[in-house]
């Protein structure tokens, strides 16, 4: 097939889980300019240097080429800091990093680690004596929405309206030219209206008297930079929450199944859970949550591997084609929990290197951790599993297995 | 070589970065025969950097950096005895205890030890430091946690700029004396040197260019103050001398190897010249004391004294000594270096000093968050960020490629187009500090030329 269709084919459903034959094809032609106008980039060494790039813009609004498939376009609020550039991105970014990790915060993540495991262990502990497990819904999708919404204040009661708002929000990700896009996106901004409301009320309740969450500090912080304003916060607050949890849970849920499909391996973790950290480094690499980012722009022409990319054209990094190059990875197509010189680009790179990387990898120690015990005697009940329609954060709608 | 090169005796001397990195690969890669680690300081190898840091803010004790271990090393070490020379012929090391340490191959990683103050009876005077061991830093936390009234910093360059950062953090009053236009100049030109000075005034350091220290003065032995060579004097109770690093290299004065106050000088392979700029196949070089042809910079030996050079030129080192001839991997690495004062974080890659123009490709010394990069004949030669160095692996590839100077526009933060202006390099002897940085010409026996004139 032509690889000018491979953008198609890669969003397409059918293949979604298993895109990686098609991400082969997309190394193999190099840089190809798609049909509709977008370039894809799959191969290591050009993705790792253009996360560096600082010709690239992550503000949909430099671009000139007519955009397929734009994200829903929020009048009332500015972009969070994931979709803009330097130095607007570096200021929100670096005000929000305030009360998240060092230099001011260089505890936050460590403290978690006690009150993840308890949740952990409770949500695992709950699993005893079942037949039948459900691993997204019982285990992967619990764990990171309660951590991201203790950790940004957000009552434990709530959670079910953020995961209505969220999942309304991510489905508008959901590159499916075959849907009319206009309804999924209708209710992506209704619920990133409600969502940016709900968090901002919160916050301004906090306003004078933190309580030592993560929108306390981002209302009342006032460091020699100044502070978020009111739709900044809101803006900020929504992807904190959004992306503090989405991922993780594909990351947890792509975890077990990969060691699912690799008993010996899970075994192995199971039996020295020292070995865990490298294996989810090597599950970041293998199964990435983020496949690929969409919303790169040249600022100006610029050539990739031979290919001119003009200005204002859709870039598109794909990090999980770049994770399988064999031309960095030996035997790329294996998962090896022990690989060496691993440096995947599971969390991108770059000035827009994951903000939550720390805890996500701290989550999905501690829950591997807790899981692979009470995954003994259990088998897939579905290989493939149902998957999330999203090409974007790629992972199973459900995973469940079956004891026998 | 030996006939087995994974067999036979390799001595390694020098215990620090590059002599433990060195052993550990030495091992990783299967040398399975007697290696031995030779260091004139007592303790086991430790991280350098945080001495000016870290170690001088409180936050770590001056004799716990401890360097990570990337792996265990089977080897004698022999730490607290200095080497004093080599027979090249009976291949031995000498030890200043008087034993001999034979050897098959040797790696030289005696690194450099700090320039100490010229005149002796104003070096010994007590209050007057220098910083380059973890005693030094020991000593200097001592005075500086005793309150001086004032810290006197001579010398302008990284390690005196940090110092004087720290003194400043703890609320000391510090005055830094710098024979150069600016600080950091010598490193990184005249822009980015005027941008350290403004900072460094606008942290309260009573920062003097253009003057050098023309005396330490004393009473009953003990540092009263310093005059200046513009007439001026003031009054410090501690005195940090930072005046750049000496290469250990006198102890092989004898050894007919090309060795001189500007290093070691070896091949792409680490594999050091002898005087007669032959090449020997039984001795190699890494780290500070190195001084290797880059075909970056029109193949001139370099000597540096980075941290990261020395972690990749032992590696290289390390390879090629248990590594038949075709096997062998040339030294490539491009120079990188990084600095913390005064809340920046300053990051460079290439030579900032092999330079005729720089230009601030993004950000800007006003809002304290930029990247200039520097040129040389049209082409890209080096990238110094400030608090923004997330791009900078962007600039590496530009330098490996040797791209076009300027860079062309487009950075999301670029600010649209500027000129390029002068990067304004001084001539090294102009500053009060060594460079860190130097490119020492072509020929392997220049720096024996040099040691002969000394």
């Amino acid at each position: 097939m032509s690889p000018q269709t491979l953008f198609r084919r890669i969003t397409d459903y059918a293949h979604r889980a298993d895109p990686y034959p098609l991400y082969a094809e997309l190394r193999a032609n190099g840089v190809v300019r798609q049909e509709d106008g977008s370039y894809l980039v799959g191969t290591y060494d050009e993705v790792a240097a253009l996360l560096h790039d600082p010709r690239l813009s992550s503000d949909r609004r430099n671009r000139t080429e007519p955009d397929q498939r734009p994200l829903p376009v929020r009048d009332d609020l500015p972009p969070s800091f994931i979709g803009l550039d330097d130095p607007e991105h570096d200021r929100l970014r670096r005000l929000t990093m305030r009360s998240f990790g060092p230099p001011h915060s260089p505890g936050t993540v460590d403290a978690l680690h006690t009150g993840i495991t308890a949740i952990a262990d409770e949500l695992a502990g709950a699993l005893h004596g079942r037949d039948r497990i459900d691993i997204v819904d019982d285990f992967a999708y619990p764990l990171p929405v309660t951590v991201i919404c203790r950790l940004l204040g957000v009552p434990a009661g709530d959670v079910p309206r953020v995961r209505a708002w969220t999942t309304a929000i991510i489905a508008a990700l959901d590159f499916a030219p075959e849907q009319d896009p206009e309804p999924l996106q209708e209710a992506a901004l209704a619920a990133q209206r409600e969502m940016a409301g709900y968090l901002g009320s919160l916050a301004e309740g906090r306003r004078g008297g933190p309580s030592g969450d993560m929108l306390s500090a981002l209302v009342n912080d006032d460091g020699p930079e100044g502070t978020l304003t009111g739709p900044e916060l809101m803006s900020t607050a929504v992807l904190l929450l959004i992306a503090g949890h989405e991922t993780t849970v594909n990351l947890i849920a792509n975890g077990a199944l990969t060691l699912l499909r690799h008993p010996d391996l899970l075994v192995r973790l199971r039996e020295a859970p020292e070995l865990v950290p490298q294996a989810v480094e090597e599950l970041l690499r293998y199964e990435p949550p983020v496949q690929f980012l969409p919303q790169r722009t040249p600022l100006t022409d610029i050539e990739v591997a031979g290919v001119t990319v003009p200005r204002g054209a859709p870039l598109v990094l794909v990090l999980a084609s770049a994770n399988r190059d064999p031309l960095r990875f030996p035997d790329p197509d294996r998962f090896d929990p022990m690989r060496e010189h691993n440096q995947h680009l599971g969390f991108g790179g770059g000035a827009h290197s994951c903000f939550g990387a720390p805890l996500a990898r701290i989550e999905t120690q501690i829950a591997l951790n807790a899981l692979l015990p009470r995954l003994e005697g259990f088998r897939l009940a579905e290989d493939p599993p149902p998957y999330r329609r999203s090409p974007v954060l790629r992972g199973p709608r459900r995973l469940p297995v079956v004891r026998g | 070589m030996a006939a087995d090169p994974l067999g036979g005796r390799i001595a390694v001397v020098g215990a620090s970065l590059a002599g433990l990195r060195a052993a550990e690969a030495l091992r990783e890669k299967g040398f399975a025969g007697e290696l031995t680690l030779i260091g004139d300081e007592p303790h086991a190898p430790y991280d350098r950097p945080p001495l000016s840091k870290q170690v001088l803010l409180g936050r770590a004790r001056a004799h716990e950096v401890t360097l990570p271990r990337v792996r265990e090393v089977d080897a004698r070490w022999r730490l607290g005895v200095r080497a004093e020379g080599v027979d090249p012929i009976g291949k031995r090391v000498l030890l200043a205890d008087g034993g001999r340490v034979p050897y098959d191959r040797l790696l030289i990683a005696t690194g450099t030890r700090a320039r100490p103050w010229p005149v002796p009876g104003q070096a010994a005077l007590d209050g007057v430091l220098t910083l380059r061991t973890s005693d030094d830093a020991a000593a200097l936390v001592e005075r500086l946690d005793a309150g001086p009234r004032r810290v006197l910093v001579i010398g302008a360059g990284f390690t005196g700029s940090e110092i004087a950062s720290a003194c400043r953090e703890r609320g000391l009053a510090v005055t830094v004396a710098e024979r150069g236009p600016a600080p950091l100049v010598g490193a990184l030109g005249g822009v980015l040197g005027a941008f350290a000075g403004t900072v460094q005034r606008s942290h309260g350091v009573d920062l003097r260019c253009g003057v050098t220290v023309t005396a330490l003065t004393g009473r009953g032995g003990r540092l009263t103050g310093a005059e200046f060579s513009d007439g001026t004097r003031i009054g410090a109770e501690v005195a940090v001398v930072c005046l750049g690093a000496l290469r250990n290299t006198e102890w092989l004065a004898a050894s007919g190897l090309a060795a001189g106050p500007r290093g070691v000088a070896c091949d792409a392979g680490c594999r050091a010249f002898d005087m007669y700029g032959i090449v020997t196949d039984d001795v190699f070089v890494a780290g500070d004391v190195a001084r290797f042809p880059h075909p970056l910079f029109e193949y001139q030996m370099l000597s540096l004294e980075h941290w990261g050079n020395a972690v990749a030129q032992a590696g290289v080192a390390a390879h090629n000594m248990v590594s038949p001839g075709p096997a062998r991997r040339p030294h490539l690495t491009v120079p990188a270096f990084w600095s913390a004062q005064f809340g920046l974080n300053i990051k460079s890659v290439g030579v900032p000093t092999f330079s005729d123009r720089i230009v601030i490709a993004q950000g800007s010394p006003e809002e304290g968050r930029l990247v200039a990069v520097y040129g040389y004949r049209g082409r890209i030669t080096a990238a110094v960020s400030v608090n923004r160095a997330k791009s900078l692996e962007h600039y590496l590839r530009l330098i490996e490629s040797g791209a076009p100077f300027p860079p062309g526009p487009g950075a999301a933060d670029g600010r649209g187009p500027r000129p390029s202006v002068p990067s304004d390099v001084p001539d090294p002897r102009l500053l009060s500090h060594g460079p860190t940085v130097a490119l020492t010409g072509h020929l392997p026996d220049r720096g024996l030329t040099l040691l002969r004139q000394d």
